[in-house]
C-alpha cells in the first residue's frame, strides 16, 4: 500500500485551475466561462478569438498579468517556505525567517521616501531582501556554535527587529499625506498595480530559487535532520545549507518586492500540501508550489472583488489564515505531518 | 580491517575532554564503551565519527587518515546510529531508510531502483518490513530504534557507531536490540555502541573499553575487563556480582 503522491497532486492542480477560471472571469467586468475559453484557446492555438475584443482585453491584458503574478508569488512564498521549514526543523518557520521580507520592506520604504519610480522601488526592495539575509549568515557564521541553525535563527530575529526599527523610523519622517499612505498600503501586500512588464523581473529570480529547490530536492529530506545525523550519512551540510537558503531567498526577496509583505501563505501552505502527500520534499514542493499559487489567487480575488476599493492581501491572508490554521493545528495534534 | 584511533586527544575548542586514548574496532567485532556520565563516551564516539575533530591524534579507516576521507566517502565505512528522537517531520519509515543511501548517490540524484532494494532488504533483516509505509512519528521506540539500524544498514558502511542504542527501550526491546547489534558483527561490520549497563556489554560485546575523566581504564575482552574491581572503580560507586554457578554467566547489580 504505498503512498501515491497522484491524488494530493491533483487536487492541488485542481484548486489553482478553479482559482485561475474563477479569477480571470470575476470582477468589475464579468465573462462568461465560454468566452475565456474561447480566448485562451485562440490563444494557444494562434488564432483570433470570436469573443469581444474588450473580453480578450480584460482576460489577457488587465487580468492575466495579475493572475499570473499572484500565481507566481503564491508558489514562491509557499516554496521558500517548504524549504526554510524544512531546513531549520522547524513548521513554525515561514520566508522571512532570515529578514528577507524585512530588508526589503525596509528597501521599498526608502524607495518610496526619495520618490523613486515602481523600478527602483522594487529594485531597492529585492536588494534589501538579499542583503538582509546575507547580513544575518554573515553574523551567524561569525558567531559560530555548535549549533549553527539555532544562532541563525536567533540572529534573524534580532536583525529584524532592527530593521522594523528602521522602517518605523522612514515611515515617521516620511510625509504623511502623501508617501505614507503608500508606505503603509506596499506594507500590507497588494498586486494592483501589476502589468505585463513586472512578470520579468519576478520570474527570473523565482524560476532561479526555485531550479536549485527542486534540483536539491533528493537531498533535503535528509537536510531536516540535526546536523551531525545528516552529516554522518554523508551530506557536507554547510555547503548546502548556504545554497537552500540563497536559493528560497532569491525567490522569497523577488515576491515582497513585487507585492509587498504578503504573510502567512508560506507558513500555512506548506502544512496544508504536507497534510496532502507528505513530508517529502521531492512532492512536497510541487504540491505546495500549485497550492501556493492557488491559494493566493483566490485571495488576490477577493481582494479585488469584495469591496469596491482594494483590500491589502496581507489583511485577507491574516484573516483567512489565522482560523485556516488553528483548525489545522486541532486536526494535527497527532503529530506535525 | 579497523577503526581506530590513535593517541587521541579529545574535547572541543574551549575544553579538552580526553587525552591519550587509543582506542581500536574490528571487523567483525563489537566493542562497548562505558563509563559514568561526563566521562568522554559521546565525545570519543563523535570523534571516531568524524563529527568532531581530534584536537590530537588521529583516527584511522584501514590505516588511512579519516581527515582525508570526503565526507561522502566517510559515510560509505562509518554509519551512526543516534539516539533516538522524535523527528520533525513524519517521514514514512522508507523514506528514512532510504536517507541512508545518500552516499551512495550524486547531490542530485533520485534513490533508484537498487537503493529502494536495499532499503527494503535492510527493513526485512530487521523483521520490520511491515513498517514500510508508516511514518517513523507513529511507530514505538523499539521499532524506531530498528528503523535506525535499519538505515544504518542500509548505508552498507564497514563500521557501525551507535549512541546508547537501549537508553530508551523496554527489557524485551533492549534484548531484540542487542541481538541485532550481534548480528551487525556475525555479518562482517565493526560494532562500536556506549551503553549505561555494562550486562548490555557482557552480553553483547567482544571488546569493552572503561572510560573515566576523559581517561582509559581498561580496554580488553569483556571476560577480563568486566569485574567487579574495575566496574566499582569506573562508576566511584558499590557494584554488586551475581554469577550463575550453572551456566558460569555473570551480572552486576548496581549499589
Amino acid at each position: 500500500m504505498h503512498r501515491s503522491a497522484a491524488p494530493g497532486l491533483l487536487i492541488a492542480l485542481a484548486v489553482l485551475a478553479i482559482g485561475i477560471a474563477i479569477a480571470l472571469t470575476v470582477g468589475r467586468y464579468p465573462v462568461a466561462v465560454s468566452d475565456l475559453f474561447d480566448v485562451l484557446w485562440s490563444r494557444l492555438a494562434g488564432r483570433t478569438s470570436t469573443a469581444a475584443p474588450a473580453v480578450e482585453n480584460v482576460v489577457l491584458l488587465v487580468r492575466g498579468p495579475r493572475v499570473l503574478a499572484a500565481v507566481l508569488v503564491g508558489a514562491a512564498l509557499a516554496v521558500a517556505g517548504s524549504a526554510f521549514q524544512g531546513l531549520f526543523r522547524n513548521p513554525l518557520v515561514s520566508p522571512d525567517i532570515l529578514g528577507a521580507s524585512s530588508g526589503a520592506a525596509l528597501g521599498a520604504v526608502i524607495g518610496i521616501y526619495f520618490s523613486l519610480g515602481v523600478i527602483g522601488i522594487e529594485s531597492l526592495a529585492f536588494a534589501g531582501g538579499l542583503a538582509a539575509v546575507a547580513g544575518v549568515y554573515a553574523i551567524g557564521a561569525f558567531l559560530s556554535s555548535r549549533d549553527p541553525m539555532l544562532v541563525l535563527v536567533l540572529t534573524g530575529v534580532v536583525i529584524g527587529a532592527l530593521l522594523g526599527a528602521a522602517i518605523g523610523l522612514v515611515k515617521y519622517l516620511a510625509d504623511p499625506y502623501n508617501q505614507l499612505p503608500a508606505m503603509t498600503f506596499w506594507l500590507l501586500g497588494s498586486l494592483a498595480s501589476t502589468t505585463a512588464a513586472d512578470l520579468l523581473p519576478l520570474t527570473l529570480p523565482i524560476g532561479l530559487g526555485t531550479g536549485v529547490l527542486v534540483a536539491l530536492r533528493w537531498r533535503m529530506d535528509a537536510m531536516s535532520l540535526p546536523e551531525e545525523e545528516a552529516r554522518a550519512l554523508g551530506i557536507a551540510t554547510g555547503v548546502l545549507r548556504i545554497a537552500i537558503v540563497i536559493a528560497a531567498t532569491l525567490v522569497t526577496s523577488a515576491s515582497v518586492a513585487a507585492a509587498g509583505i504578503i504573510g502567512w501563505v508560506g507558513l500555512v501552505v506548506p502544512h496544508l500540501a504536507r497534510t496532502l502527500v507528505g513530508p517529502d520534499f521531492p512532492r512536497l514542493l510541487p504540491t505546495a508550489a500549485l497550492l501556493g499559487g492557488g491559494f493566493l489567487l483566490f485571495i488576490d480575488t477577493l481582494a479585488r472583488t469584495m469591496a469596491p476599493i482594494e483590500v491589502p492581501l496581507g489583511i485577507l491572508t491574516a484573516v483567512i489564515g489565522t482560523p485556516f490554521f488553528i483548525w489545522l493545528l486541532a486536526g494535527m495534534q497527532r503529530n506535525w505531518s | 580491517m579497523t577503526l581506530a584511533g590513535r593517541a587521541l586527544s579529545i574535547g572541543y575548542s574551549d575544553r579538552v575532554v580526553g587525552r591519550g586514548l587509543d582506542v581500536r574496532v574490528q571487523q567483525g567485532e563489537v566493542l562497548a564503551l562505558l563509563g559514568p556520565n561526563g566521562g568522554g563516551k559521546t565525545t570519543l564516539l563523535k570523534t571516531l565519527l568524524g563529527i568532531l575533530k581530534p584536537l590530537g591524534g588521529e583516527v584511522l579507516i584501514d590505516d588511512r587518515p579519516l581527515a582525508k576521507f570526503s565526507i561522502r566517502e566517510r559515510a560509505r565505512r562509518i554509519a551512526y546510529v543516534p539516539q533516538t528522537h522524535a523527528p520533525t517531520f513524519a517521514f514514512t519509515v522508507e523514506t528514512v531508510v532510504l536517507m541512508g543511501r545518500t552516499a551512495h548517490g550524486g547531490l542530485f540524484s533520485r534513490p533508484s531502483a537498487h537503493d529502494r532494494e536495499v532499503a527494503r532488504h535492510a527493513l526485512e533483516e530487521f523483521g520490520i518490513g511491515h513498517l514500510r509505509d508508516r511514518p517513523y512519528t507513529m511507530i514505538s521506540g523499539g521499532e524506531r530504534q530498528l528503523v535506525l539500524l535499519a538505515r544504518a544498514l542500509a548505508q552498507e558502511p564497514q563500521y557501525i557507531v551507535l549512541d546508547e542504542p537501549t537508553a530508551s527501550l523496554d527489557f524485551g526491546n533492549q534484548g531484540k536490540v542487542m541481538r541485532q547489534i550481534q548480528n551487525l558483527a556475525v555479518a562482517g561490520h565493526g560494532v562500536l555502541f556506549t551503553t549505561h549497563d555494562p550486562n548490555h556489554a557482557l552480553r553483547t560485546a567482544d571488546q569493552a573499553y572503561l572510560l573515566r575523566g576523559g581517561e582509559r581504564l581498561a580496554h580488553g575482552k569483556v571476560a577480563t575487563v568486566l569485574t567487579h574491581a574495575n566496574l566499582e572503580a569506573l562508576y566511584g560507586a558499590s557494584v554488586e556480582m551475581i554469577s550463575d554457578t550453572e551456566s558460569g554467566a555473570n551480572a552486576f547489580l548496581p549499589g
